[in-house]
């Protein structure tokens, strides 16, 4: 269903390299076009610069060589996530969720309808006037994903959100995650290390290696979306993710 | 014996039998007075010269409150500046660790001579001791917000006064009360220091004025009474300033969270 051939990318990369100021090459010579509507996971083991990609792409860190060129950019359209929950303590999660409407200057009565239905599309409905010390881990990354989803971003970044979460919460997130992925028309771009979560949720994954951050694989995952919770037990499934390993053990080499 | 009881029995308990060793040293050896008084005479002469005490009390107490709340709005002020700018910070906050390693007994005396009123030079003696804590705690706080959300924060475009509106003075506020709770004492601590080396004399005497006068007259268990409205009353701004923090962070701070167990 995201697959759109011909289309204009909303993001194209050409030749980025990340260089930090203690010497170290993070990426080298990466090339990259995220096509619209797609669900781009980057896989790789840690310290490949991954991360690193993807606060070049959100526009958080500058990049030493190459450029990151948008089609079409609009104003306060990525949302990001990051790998722990990063919600303010002080405020309440219809608060923490407000924040993207309340930092572009929208008034809390004209917020609130799209505050109210995003917690609702992620279950958080009944919690929008708790803290989040009151939640658990899986409930905060909810928070989080709500206020980058508050936006109604063009392009949605999550860095490794669910790697400190359980494996029940992590697949019931995945889930979620694809469901409101499938009715909206967003652009996802998912870094991990997982190979199983890479396979369950995209529909092309692009493989980094280390020393210094390359990318070495790029492959279209074809299993038909929706995937529900039984895919995980499928034999496509099954190959997927070991094509997937088989890629990622070369890159580690 | 709950917790909560131990917390309160205990620590009473100790007193109690403090104050009966005291008594008994006291009427065993025979003590004069002039030397030792007894608890039970401290607590009479407090009784009697409560009402005269208590206005010396009141003095004291508005130079504390007047010191604190200039502390507590220069403090945060100066912090606020010292974040906007690293070279703000990086220029003055030496200034302001001199000012505070300073004994303010050695500069009082200059500061009662500048300054005419007594009460205002007072106030800045007290200012002085009381300001540090404020700023160094205020501006640690400002300075410690989380990467990420500021780095979120610039993702969405949010202007410096927004950044500090959101999000540095809200991460700023559990350091500044801390600090707003040891400047709470040190403002006490610094009025009387200040009266101490101003010496008697003048229409209005705080607290630390009776004391000497006392000393100079050997009236001693008068000099215990004041010494003893003088502690009470430090434990009180604490206590305050503790609940006042405890009442502002209650919903979301580690600090001001029930123990689970």
């Amino acid at each position: 269903m995201s697959e759109k051939p011909g289309a204009m990318p909303l993001v194209t990369i050409r030749q980025l390299s990340k260089v930090f100021r203690n010497g170290v090459t993070a990426l080298q010579g990466v090339d990259l076009a995220i096509a619209p509507g797609s669900f781009l996971s980057i896989l790789g083991p840690s310290g490949c610069g991954k991360s690193t990609l993807l606060r070049l792409i959100a526009g958080l860190t500058p990049p030493s060589f190459g450029e990151i060129a948008w089609h079409n950019k609009g104003t306060g359209r990525i949302g990001f996530v990051f790998q722990e929950p990063t919600l303010m303590p002080w405020a309440t999660v219809w608060d923490n969720t407000y924040l993207p409407l309340r930092l572009a200057g929208i008034a809390k009565n004209d917020a609130a309808a799209r505050i109210e239905a995003t917690l609702a599309s992620l279950g958080l409905a009944d919690f929008a006037h708790v803290y989040p010390r009151e939640l658990s881990g899986g409930m905060k990354m909810r928070v989080s994903i709500a206020r980058a989803l508050v936006t109604a971003p063009q392009l949605l970044l999550l860095d490794e959100p669910f790697a400190a979460l359980d494996e029940i919460t992590r697949f019931r997130l995945n889930e979620d995650l694809l469901k409101l992925w499938q009715q909206h028309n967003w652009t996802v771009v998912f870094v991990t290390h997982s190979v199983f979560e890479s396979a369950f949720l995209s529909d092309r994954v692009v493989v980094m290696a280390k020393r210094p951050g390359r990318i070495v694989a790029d492959t279209a995952i074809d299993l038909p979306y929706p995937r529900e919770a039984s895919l995980r037990t499928a034999p496509s499934y099954a190959a997927v993710c070991a094509e997937l390993s088989r890629f990622l053990a070369e890159a580690s080499a | 014996m709950s917790e909560r009881a131990i917390k309160l029995v205990a620590p009473l308990a100790v007193g109690v039998l403090f104050l009966v060793a005291w008594e008994a040293v006291v009427r065993i050896n025979a003590i004069p007075p002039y030397i030792l008084p007894g608890p039970l005479l401290v607590a009479e002469t407090l009784w009697r010269d409560g009402p005269s005490l208590l206005g010396s009390l009141l003095f004291t107490l508005r130079i504390t409150a007047a010191a604190l709340l200039a502390a507590v709005v220069l403090g945060g002020a100066i912090a606020i500046l010292f974040a906007q700018s690293r070279w703000l910070e990086l220029s003055f906050f030496p200034y302001a660790v001199i000012l505070q390693v300073t004994p303010i007994v050695s500069i009082a005396p200059l500061i009662i001579i500048w300054v005419n009123d007594t009460f205002l030079s007072l106030l800045i003696c007290a200012w002085i001791v009381a300001f540090f804590p404020i700023v160094a705690n205020t501006t640690l706080g400002l300075n410690s917000a989380d990467r990420n959300l500021i780095a979120l924060f610039r993702l969405y475009g949010a202007s410096p006064w927004q950044t500090l509106r959101y999000l540095r003075l809200p991460a700023a506020l559990p350091y500044f009360l801390a600090g707003v709770r040891i400047s709470g004492g040190l403002a006490l601590i610094g009025a009387v220091v200040a009266e101490f080396v101003a010496g008697t004399g003048g229409a209005e005497t705080g607290l630390a004025s009776r004391i000497l006068e006392a000393g100079y007259r050997l009236e001693i268990p008068r000099l215990f009474a004041a010494l003893l409205l003088l502690s009470l009353t430090g434990i009180l701004i604490f206590a305050a300033l503790s609940w006042l923090s405890n009442a502002l962070l209650s919903h979301w701070h580690e600090s001001a969270l029930p123990s689970e167990d």
